[in-house]
């Protein structure tokens, strides 16, 4: 996407480079933005990357009393998620701060920093057969999406089912707020109450409320075996199919659903992990119960997001996914459009949505929203959209607590020096 | 007239007499929560009903700027909810019913006077649970497992309160009601339950709790092992833990908990034990299978003398009396006690306990270790005879100094108790400033009147007036050369 000026939004402030690089003493360095130094298709003004979280510190409480806009920037894998941004003055390249700080095998916990790429992470902690089980989608690991980046986006992947999802396995974060403060909460514990658990807050906040620094993380051993219990057929026994496995006492890793668009059939892959022999039972009272079949391997969509002209992401209760499939057909037929249905039968799905034009696609939002019968049982977000299709789309639904939100960003970043925009109600 | 005054007159005509309390005998008892070394007689007790209640309280306080406290069912062990002299206490235990079991959906709808257990009791027959089990799961409410976070034996594998609550209708402390969340999971937006489970009552009233129900495990498997020492036993949980099995439960007892255990309720643990482990298996019933031989393998080769299974839920139910009722037993071998919750990495289990048994040997004071092996928590019981010149001193120098020991392990001052009245003087010892301010800068987004639960948590209360001033220097536990900090 090129560097287009998102409407109404003011230029970039012209930053004071040599000023941002004293700010880091050494450690790190400053530039100029290139054209592809975007965020949501906002160009930027000029990029920093420091490679200690002092320097991360200096630099942000430099540009925050130059009145600078900065959008922190991990991988890049993700920047046109949520909304685009006000504007961006700095972007704060975290890939300079990017140590794995701890990584105790004994403890099944792994301290690092936001840089670091979430694959090399796994791959060090592989070494102990250990895990951090949050299963974002694939495209992202293999582009170098990050630490910071996964708290900060929250991904949802198939194996939340049994492990829950990212915001539950983080156990400490230590950010870095608009005007320099480094403020840490939780630890490398996986059991503490002391103090206020803000790194929950921060998950999924998409770089508004501060910069993710540092974050600790409960690991998993890996499991030996698994095995992978596939079942085609049509959407309302798959769903219901879905619906009892995510209730059987086989103990299911994950329970994915996978839709394309246009087509009333589906498939539901179920997920077993553990010893070989338990494993290898599990998967034959799976298989009777769906009336699937053992695979090898699991599919080549498993995790992935659908592709597609925009990404949204649903949530149901257990029973609800079947009204939001059944849904997603119905918005295809009234509107025009396409929609892939892909996720968990925990209530977590993803739907590619490609419509002829932007009300075309506003309306399959609201018709999607519709599915479920309050918020609280069922919400459709829009996580990423062409900008052509943003002016008519409510982007975000009704957003319970709203209020409470705008006056914790207000308390954490008052000048609204991160990010802005990028939030729900436009924080 | 006093605010305080004002406040119970403008409750009371709209609650009426019977929900309100002023008078000074039947105010005491809501003098202290289960930590009963602090006493404070609320200025006036409010029994709410329902929501409505709780708004009207609220507003009241709210308006004329008077502290409140809310209270479950009095449980805590940290001082959390310790009335205030001239505020108003709310209590929620009233409000217990339990709105909705909507077990297809897995969760239930409760109101926060329900009990942990009766939750419980209320779906097992469907073939769920609700999962955190703190050992006073017969008594305490899920209102106050939300303000606590509590955990349990077996959050080791399923987790605590905050990975099972989904949604909460949220009474804040202005007098908003809010919902946040529901059934469905992630509610789009900041996750305020995550910040507002485990705050300790200093952002919101819970008055409706939306909580995930898991499945009953189609098997059960108890274990018993008894070492000569507790090294052997750490050595043991630290084995099962490195080779990738995640039990339920890894609960370990000390020599002298055992003694107490034995003396109250006859529980029949293996004899000249220097400690035991329980160890609780769950899941389907081939994984369980494994797991069991595995653990019955690494109990063996790191010394156990006796390993015993339960042969079915009598035997599993007296191995667990052992354990659960350890923390009460103490009160035969020991007039008095402090109960400590702390937390260190497991792997520093080893070394914090012979620390502990130093410290111990050194002040005169004995110390009896129960705890949640598999996750860290220490639970260790500093017993002191109260009638003894200086002895309370004493334990209360030794119990600081096992937080001393938990923080410079690299772990935690609370586990699951909570901060409340009692540890919010070591909060800097493992927080800086700067993190102390910001965690403020939240609370004063909810409560910029600081009329909420003021004096918990926080070792200083911040005006939320001013801006945190910028602090020089290094963060505390990085100064003391512990650790880097997360």
């Amino acid at each position: 996407m090129g560097p287009i000026h998102a409407d109404g939004a003011p230029p970039a402030t012209a930053p004071d480079l040599a000023v941002l690089a004293r700010s880091l003493e050494g450690a790190g360095e400053v530039r100029e933005a290139e054209t592809s130094d975007t965020v949501d298709g906002v160009p930027a003004a000029a990029v920093a990357r420091p490679t200690s979280i002092p320097a991360m510190s200096a630099l942000l409480r430099t540009a925050t009393a130059h009145g600078l806009v900065t959008v922190p920037r991990g991988g890049g894998t993700a920047l046109n998620w949520g909304a685009p941004p006000e504007r961006v003055d700095l972007i704060l390249d975290t890939t300079g701060v990017n140590r794995l700080v701890d990584h105790e095998a004994g403890d099944l916990v792994a301290v690092a920093e936001a840089g670091l790429p979430l694959h090399e992470l796994q791959e060090r902690v592989a070494g102990t057969n250990q895990e951090l089980l949050t299963d974002p989608p694939p495209e992202r690991v293999a582009a170098g999406s990050t630490i910071g980046g996964l708290l900060a986006t929250a991904p949802s992947g198939p194996r939340r089912l049994e492990r829950l999802a990212v915001r539950d396995l983080v156990l400490g974060a230590t950010l870095v707020l608009a005007d320099g403060t480094v403020a840490a909460s939780g630890g490398k514990v996986v059991k503490n109450v002391a103090g206020y658990d803000l790194a929950k807050l921060v998950t999924g906040s998409l770089g508004t409320l501060g910069i993710v620094a540092r974050a600790a993380f409960r690991l998993h051993p890996v499991r030996p075996a698994r095995a992978v219990v596939i079942r085609r057929g049509r959407l309302e026994d798959l769903t219901r199919l879905a619906r009892e496995t995510v209730a059987a006492q086989f103990v299911p890793a994950a329970v994915e659903i996978d839709r394309p668009a246009g087509r009333d059939d589906a498939t539901l892959a179920v997920l077993l992990e553990g010893t070989e022999e338990a494993v290898a039972a599990r998967a034959a009272e799976a298989a009777a119960l769906i009336g699937g079949e053992r695979v090898e391997d699991l599919p080549s969509w498993w995790a992935r997001m659908p592709g597609a002209d925009m990404l949204a992401k649903a949530t149901a209760t257990l029973t609800g996914v079947a009204d939001l499939v059944r849904t997603a057909r119905a918005a295809e037929q009234r509107h025009g459009a396409a929609i892939a249905v892909r996720g968990s039968a925990a209530g977590v799905l993803h739907l590619g949505i490609t419509a002829p034009d932007g009300p075309s696609a506003a309306a399959a939002v609201e018709t999607l929203r519709s599915a479920a019968p309050t918020p609280r049982d069922g919400t459709v977000t829009v996580v990423a959209a062409p900008r052509e299709f943003r002016d008519t789309l409510d982007v975000w639904g009704p957003v319970a607590g709203l209020g409470l939100m705008r006056r914790i960003k207000e308390r954490l970043d008052p000048g609204r020096n991160l990010s802005p925009g990028r939030f729900v109600g436009g924080i | 007239m006093s605010a305080l005054t004002r406040v119970t007159a403008e409750i009371r005509s709209e609650l009426g007499d019977e929900r309100v309390i002023t008078d000074r005998q039947r105010l005491r008892t809501y003098e202290c929560d289960g930590l009963a070394q602090y006493k404070v007689v609320p200025g006036l007790v409010v029994l709410a009903h329902d929501v409505d209640d709780v708004v009207t309280a609220v507003r009241a306080c709210a308006r004329h700027r008077v502290p409140f406290v809310a209270r479950g069912s009095g449980t805590g062990l940290s001082g959390g909810a310790l009335p205030h002299a001239d505020g108003v206490l709310i209590v929620m235990s009233q409000m217990r019913a339990i709105r909705q079991l909507d077990t297809a959906n897995h969760r239930a709808v409760v109101e926060p006077g329900v009990i942990n257990l009766q939750l419980t009791g209320a779906t097992s027959e469907d073939g769920y649970y609700f999962a955190p089990d703190p050992s006073s799961q017969t008594v305490c409410s899920i209102g106050g497992n939300v303000a606590e976070n509590s955990g349990g034996a077996h959050c080791l594998k399923y987790g605590f309160t905050t990975n099972h609550v989904t949604g909460v209708d949220l009474v804040t402390p202005g007098g908003e009601l809010v919902e946040l969340g529901g059934k469905a999971p992630d509610p789009p937006g900041y996750d305020l339950l995550g910040a507002l489970v485990g705050s300790e009552g200093t952002l919101g009233i819970v008055t409706s709790v939306t909580v995930r129900l898991t499945r009953l495990p189609q098997e059960v498997r108890t274990i018993l092992a008894g070492f000569r020492t507790v090294d052997e036993a750490g050595a043991a949980t630290s084995a099962i833990i490195s080779a990738g099995v995640v039990p339920a439960a890894i609960e370990m007892m000390d020599a002298l908990a055992i003694e107490a255990a034995e003396e109250a309720v006859h529980c029949g643990y293996p004899d000249g034990a220097g400690a035991v482990l329980v160890v609780e298996l769950d899941g389907h019933a081939a994984d369980v299978a494994d797991e069991f031989d595995a653990v019955v393998r690494h109990c063996e080769a790191a010394g156990a003398f006796e390993v015993r299974v339960a042969a079915d839920d009598a035997e599993r139910a007296l191995i667990w009396k052992g354990r659960k009722s350890a923390f009460a037993a103490v009160g035969r071998i020991s007039p008095d006690y402090i109960v400590q919750d702390g937390v260190i990495p497991r792997t520093a289990l080893s070394q914090v306990l012979q620390q502990i048994a130093e410290l111990s040997e050194q002040r005169g004071v004995r110390v009896a270790n129960v705890f949640h092996a598999g996750d860290g928590n220490l639970h260790p019981l500093v017993l002191f005879d109260d009638a003894e010149e200086g002895a309370a001193e004493r334990a209360e120098d030794v119990a600081g100094g096992i937080l001393e020991l938990c923080i410079a392990g690299g772990g935690s001052i609370t586990g699951e108790h909570g901060v409340g009245s009692d540890k919010a003087k070591y909060m800097p010892a493992m927080f800086s400033q700067d993190d102390l301010d910001t965690m403020q800068a939240v609370r004063c987004a909810l409560d910029p009147d600081s009329v909420f639960n003021p004096g918990k948590v926080f070792p200083t209360p911040r005006l939320c007036g001013e801006r945190p001033g910028r602090r020089q220097g290094a963060h505390p536990l990085t100064e003391a050369g512990v650790a880097e900090v997360v």
